[in-house]
């Protein structure tokens, strides 16, 4: 159900552990939904010099953590802030459906941890990030449950017909 | 093809090879259908009737004619809840279950919820036992159906079905007992629990997948899920899925004959995973009932660590086994049966069930061990739940 490159990070992951007293660090995620995901940083002159994660998670939440990292390291604060969670799937060749929601949890660390840097650097009280699952789909377009492919009335997180919920619930 | 070992059978058991001769005949000399009036429809009628009376003796039934042959274990449940709401929603719209219940039950029961039917969900101890007491106590004068499943499919805990089936006979409503994990696991009589419904499914001893069935008790009243044509005594249309009904009735007499045998194999399994699994791994909590459960299930949740990933390094090693996780099942939410128990959801999310089959040996248990000390330290390294300076422990 994985590709190979998903596959090969989740058995090899790249760049796990902690960095002690890291410039920035972001968590996201709990177990409730199944993953969490911790990033540490160590900035040099405003670029990510070194970066480490740790997670609790399923294999695709794994190979999104260390393919990310891979991603970010050497990259400059404003560089890493334009990777995006479909860049996270697109370097793994592409996610199961429903397991999206792992590389949205990626680049949401990854950015919670430069906010965290950055807010630690302006003196700026860290608060709890706030993480929105994003809805994708393009103006106009219909909206169909990302399970069974029924229409969907925008706006619903429910899907009648397949009795599954269509965002997570992140409490 | 790589061996692999098959820790999973609660997913899929192979056919045996009685049951495979028995099906390869029936292909190439019983294809007529059973309604047909000409000869070939009499000689499948005949082999249907056969297969019939197998599964009727399995479950001691008073007549074959109460077993309706269905698609599995899911359509039998759908038909069971969804026949007997249709069919008595005149009489109320009021359905008493467990928390604990297959998503075949609960997912039946929301959508019976949007057609303005009422749940009450009964809780479940520790061990996930439900009290039939406090099932007794959630009917009212409208409930028209109790459905409490026979043993859990996640934690392998038999329920006191005889008890309930006594106290929903004394307030005259209907029971259904989903008991698709223990028909040919365990012995099981209709006649001594005394419930009117009973779901069951041909694979889990041995037989075919694709085929099931549900005990109807002669005067119970329930609508068939499927309209159509006149077979399975006007209960379920659609020509019979004759090769595999034939498999089933085969597997069905099997399972009878080999019933404590079989019990034994998987039960010494068990004992010696549970009084090995110590030496390999720690921060682990066995769920279910010590006493009332399956013999051929194991639930083991595992700290700090998810169930997927570790399903998946369990792979590479040739060892199939599920998990209950969220991320596994795609469902993004902790198993409802863990909670339900008082898992936490980190500890629900870290669920092995290990299901043990007739082909699996004491080596097969000793090989799983091994790869999984492994797999869970790799695991508990990345994990930022482990807590720190426990390595190597």
């Amino acid at each position: 159900m994985y590709s190979e490159v998903v596959m090969d990070h989740f058995r090899k992951p790249r760049n796990v552990g902690i960095i002690e007293n890291p410039d920035g660090k972001g968590e996201v995620g709990n177990p409730i939904c199944g993953d969490m995901m911790t990033i540490y940083l160590k900035i040099e002159n405003d670029r990510i010099d070194d970066i480490k994660f740790q997670t609790f998670g399923c294999g695709a939440a794994i190979a999104v953590s260390s393919i990310l990292t891979e991603m970010a390291k050497g990259k400059s604060l404003e560089e890493a802030k334009k990777i995006t969670n479909s860049d996270v799937a697109a370097a793994l060749e592409g996610l199961p459906k429903n397991k999206l929601h792992c590389s949205n949890l990626g680049a949401d660390a990854l950015h919670a941890a430069i906010k965290d840097f950055e807010n630690k650097k302006s003196g700026v009280e860290a608060k709890e990030p706030k993480r929105k699952e994003i809805h994708t789909h393009k103006d106009g377009e219909k909206c169909y449950c990302p399970y069974c492919d029924a229409a969907l009335p925008e706006g619903t997180t429910y899907c009648k017909a397949c009795q599954l919920n269509t965002v997570e619930d992140h409490h | 093809m790589e061996q692999i070992i098959n820790l999973d059978h609660l997913s899929a058991n192979p056919i045996l090879p009685e049951v495979q001769e028995a099906m390869i005949q029936a292909m190439k000399d019983n294809y007529g259908n059973p309604s047909s009036q000409h000869k070939l429809g009499d000689r499948a009628a005949r082999a249907l009737e056969s297969a019939r009376e197998s599964v009727a003796r399995l479950l001691n039934c008073n007549d074959s004619k109460e077993i309706v042959f269905t698609s599995g274990g899911t359509e039998s449940v759908n038909h069971a809840i969804k026949g007997v709401a249709f069919a008595r929603s005149e009489k109320g719209r009021h359905i008493v279950t467990s928390n604990i219940e297959h998503n075949a039950v609960l997912r039946s029961l929301r959508r019976l919820k949007l057609m303005d039917y009422k749940v009450s969900s009964v809780p479940v101890d520790e061990y996930g036992r439900v009290n039939p007491e406090k099932v007794a106590e959630a009917i009212t004068p409208e409930t028209i159906l109790v459905s409490v499943m026979h043993s859990n499919n996640e934690i392998g805990t038999i329920e006191p079905i005889k008890d309930i089936a006594a106290l929903c006979s004394e307030k005259k409503v209907p029971f259904h007992s989903d008991a698709v994990d223990s028909v040919g696991v365990v012995p099981l009589d209709v006649q001594d629990l005394g419930l009117d419904l009973l779901s069951l499914s041909s694979n889990t001893f041995y037989g075919p997948t694709g085929v099931g069935a549900l005990f109807i008790r002669k005067g119970t009243s329930i609508w068939p899920l499927l309209d159509g044509g006149v077979q399975e005594n006007n209960k379920r249309a659609g020509a019979e899925n004759l090769t595999g009904i034939i498999g089933f009735g085969k597997a069905a007499e099997l399972a009878m004959r080999d019933m404590e045998s079989r019990k034994t194999h998987a039960l010494d399994l068990r004992n010696t995973l549970l009084k090995e699994l110590p030496n390999y791994i720690d921060g682990y909590i066995i769920n279910g009932h010590p006493e009332f459960c399956l013999p051929n299930l194991l639930s083991i949740s595992i700290k700090y660590i998810e169930g997927e990933s570790l399903v998946l390094l369990l792979d590479d090693e040739n060892i199939a086994l599920s998990t209950r996780s969220a991320c596994a099942a795609g469902a993004l939410q902790a198993s409802h049966v863990l909670i339900s128990i008082g898992r936490d959801f980190a500890d629900a999310q870290g669920t092995l069930v290990v299901s043990f089959g007739l082909e699996n040996k004491k080596d097969d248990i000793t090989k799983f061990l091994g790869v999984l000390k492994e797999a869970v330290k790799t695991l508990r390294e990345i994990s930022p739940l482990y807590p720190k300076g426990k390595e190597g422990a």
